[in-house]
């Protein structure tokens, strides 16, 4: 969208994708309606609190929900090619190779009972007809890579024998072994220390500019997005609510929910005895959606509206240079309501 | 982990020894509680027409009138050296590990028990082999296709596998499958014919008893892997599997099956350890000579050296199928370790 080409595919392009699952209280909407593009050596932030179909979304670009109960529509476009209708099998072989995975918590994201070299060399060898030991040197190699220390010593390690940060290491490694051009990141910080988490951060920038890949950062934290996102990508109940460089988003936001976000999100610039900002209220059910806009409960300026918040879906609206927001109020009133009601309390100090 | 295996082994005697205590106290202890006297009990061993005076000398012999603590001393020496046993006619020498001799037949438990072993071990590992293999492929098919016709079918007939009762489904099996009857193709109960003369025949006369042992054994193991597969295949590290483009065999197999494995090989070498002490029940419904069958006719008889014999024995089984476990557990998952 900031880098629309006509008529040519962006290597990563989702449109209108749909995960639906279907349950005995009805039908979860966990993405309903995302359509973004990313380029290769570009990162995309997605960010949004637990529920909002973050994780769902890059499950759904891997095709794991292939063959569930799940109801899937809309297109995936990856390098020219449409993963929605293609066969379970034909996106298996992708998966790992052209696109790989890194989880949130890499002690139960890893196999207990299998060495982490032999995790490795498994990811390896499925999409490379090589023997044993040109695996095992390709693991040793990877994990010497994400900074492991004597990698050949520490490829017979279990992952329990890891500490957080080296089992983090040791997934990264993983999801690369077979150079992914798109590598998906779910919270990859969020079970680490802070001091490892900023080593983790500066990897993956360093790594993803070695092998030029798209790189997809899933988080709540818009502190990592902050560190590495080119774009920015909001979500809340499934849907895309902003969504623009991460300039745009972070020095003019334009949607409350973001607003919220930010306001919730604690700073070192800040006065200790000053209260961050909550977003109150919950996040919306996925099965029973609000009316109109599914923020317009939680949020404080849904009164500004005259009732359209409660009664339509606001549609997603560019307000200027791929910009993208949803909601109801008009661009001079969120711009006004952000230099002179937000802005000015967050940056109070 | 050699150091780990000698603590083991030390807690294991420790814990036979307990056994026997308790096996000693119920046998003799109890009696006395309940006004048996030092005669009442010799007469087991002399016989009901015996005077009055044979049986003050065979309870003298005995030892019966020793302090309780000397008289158990006497029976665990003999179980770790053997015992010189004096019924009157001359001394007989009973070799370790000495149990005593049966009421009945005069004969040393120990031989007896010696001889009634293959058949129990036939049975157990038979029976094991069949219930393991069958129990875990009906749980994986099941877990794997939780709600579909099949898991329902499987569960309900675990359902019936554990509920229904050796006794029933042996007797029900032998009316329809053994020799001479309509759907035959096995040996009538009774008969057993050792490994070594026969392997084809030893397969025939065994083949019902297995199938009706591992029936019970397999249903609670097809519930137990379907349970630990429905769990495993949730983890995180599945997900991570399939990310990597594993193929769905793979991934249920070395992933999904390996992780919950290991639950069932605990409770495997229990059950196994538990079968090497005698399957009482599989053992008389088919007429089988072996330990359980063996511990069956002792207790209807009161023969109660072979009951202590038996009841020792099923001890050392347990305890040696615990430590084996707890190796295995070091063995198939890496985080255990043996301290």
């Amino acid at each position: 969208m900031s880098e629309r080409i006509t008529g040519q595919k962006s290597f990563l392009e989702l449109n209108d994708l749909r995960i639906h699952f279907p349950t005995d209280d009805g039908v979860v909407k966990s993405v309903d309606g995302l359509s973004f593009r990313l380029e290769r050596g570009k990162t995309l932030g997605i960010v949004g609190e637990s529920g909002s179909g973050k994780s769902v979304t890059s499950l759904g670009v891997l095709g794991l929900h292939k063959g569930t109960r799940a109801r899937i529509s809309g297109e995936i476009w990856l390098d020219g090619e449409e993963l929605v209708s293609a066969t379970q099998e034909h996106v298996r072989t992708l998966r790992g190779k052209k696109m790989a995975m890194i989880f949130q918590d890499p002690l139960s994201a890893m196999h207990p009972y299998y060495t982490v070299g032999a995790q490795i060399i498994e990811a390896y060898r499925i999409h490379h007809k090589v023997g044993k030991a040109v695996a095992r040197k390709h693991a040793i190699d990877m994990l010497g890579r994400v900074g492991i220390p004597q990698p050949e010593r520490r490829v017979d390690s279990y992952p329990h024998e890891f500490s957080g940060g080296m089992r983090q290491r040791a997934m990264i490694a993983m999801a690369l072994s077979c150079d992914p051009e798109l590598l998906i990141a779910d919270e990859p910080t969020t079970a680490l220390d802070v001091t490892v988490q900023a080593q983790i951060l500066d990897l993956m920038r360093d790594l993803q500019q070695e092998f030029n890949s798209a790189l997809i950062i899933i988080t709540h934290d818009l502190g990592v997005v902050a560190e590495l996102a080119d774009d920015i990508l909001v979500m809340y109940g499934g849907k895309c609510i902003e969504y623009g460089g991460a300039e745009d988003i972070f020095e003019r936001p334009e949607h409350p929910y973001t607003w919220g976000l930010l306001g919730s999100m604690p700073r070192l610039d800040r006065e200790r005895t000053e209260r961050l900002m909550p977003i109150k209220g919950t996040p919306p059910s996925l099965i029973n959606v609000p009316d109109g806009c599914a923020f317009h409960p939680r949020c404080a300026f849904e009164g500004r509206t005259e009732g359209r918040a409660r009664t339509r879906v606001p549609e997603l609206l560019e307000t200027e240079g791929g910009h993208l927001v949803r909601c109801h109020l008009t661009r001079d009133e969120r711009r006004g309501i952000w230099e002179n009601e937000i802005k000015p309390n967050l940056e109070s100090a | 982990m050699v150091t780990y295996i000698i603590r083991r082994l030390i807690w294991g005697v420790f814990m036979l020894a307990i056994v026997s205590v308790i096996t000693f106290a119920i046998f003799f202890l109890v009696p006395r509680l309940a006004g048996a006297t030092s005669e009442s009990l010799a007469t087991r061993y002399v016989g009901r027409t015996a005077s009055a005076e044979q049986v003050k000398i065979a309870a003298e012999k005995l030892g019966f009138n020793d302090p309780l603590i000397v008289q158990y001393g006497r029976f665990a020496k003999g179980i770790v050296a053997g015992a010189d046993y004096d019924y009157g006619p001359g001394v007989e020498r009973c070799p370790a590990p000495c149990f005593g001799y049966s009421f009945l037949t005069r004969l040393p438990v120990w031989p007896d028990l010696l001889n009634r072993l293959p058949v129990t071990i036939s049975l157990a590992l038979g029976a094991a082999v069949i219930w393991l293999v069958a129990g875990v492929a009906t749980g994986v098919v099941s877990a794997l296709r939780r709600g579909s016709f099949f898991d329902r079918a499987a569960m309900s007939i675990a359902l019936a596998g554990v509920s229904l009762p050796i006794f029933f489904t042996g007797i029900v099996s032998l009316v329809v499958f053994s020799y001479g009857r309509p759907l035959a193709f096995a040996a009538p109960g009774g008969s057993f014919t050792p490994f070594f003369d026969n392997p084809a025949m030893w397969a025939y006369s065994l083949i019902l008893p297995w199938i009706t042992l591992a029936f019970l054994y397999a249903a609670g193991y097809a519930r137990l892997t379907r349970s630990g597969m429905l769990e495993t295949m949730n983890e995180d590290y599945i997900r991570t599997a399939r990310a990597k483009g594993l193929t769905e065999r793979v991934v249920v197999f070395k992933h999904g099956l390996r992780g919950a494995l290991t639950p069932i090989l605990t409770i495997f070498g229990l059950d196994l350890g538990l079968l090497m002490g005698g399957a009482v029940l599989t053992e008389s419904t088919f007429s089988l000579p072996g330990i359980g069958k063996y511990a069956i006719d002792a207790i209807t008889n009161q023969d109660l050296p072979k009951v202590m014999g038996v009841t020792l024995v099923a001890a050392f089984f347990v305890v040696m199928a615990n430590l084996v476990v707890d190796l295995l557990y070091a063995v198939v998952d890496p985080r255990v370790r043996l301290t």
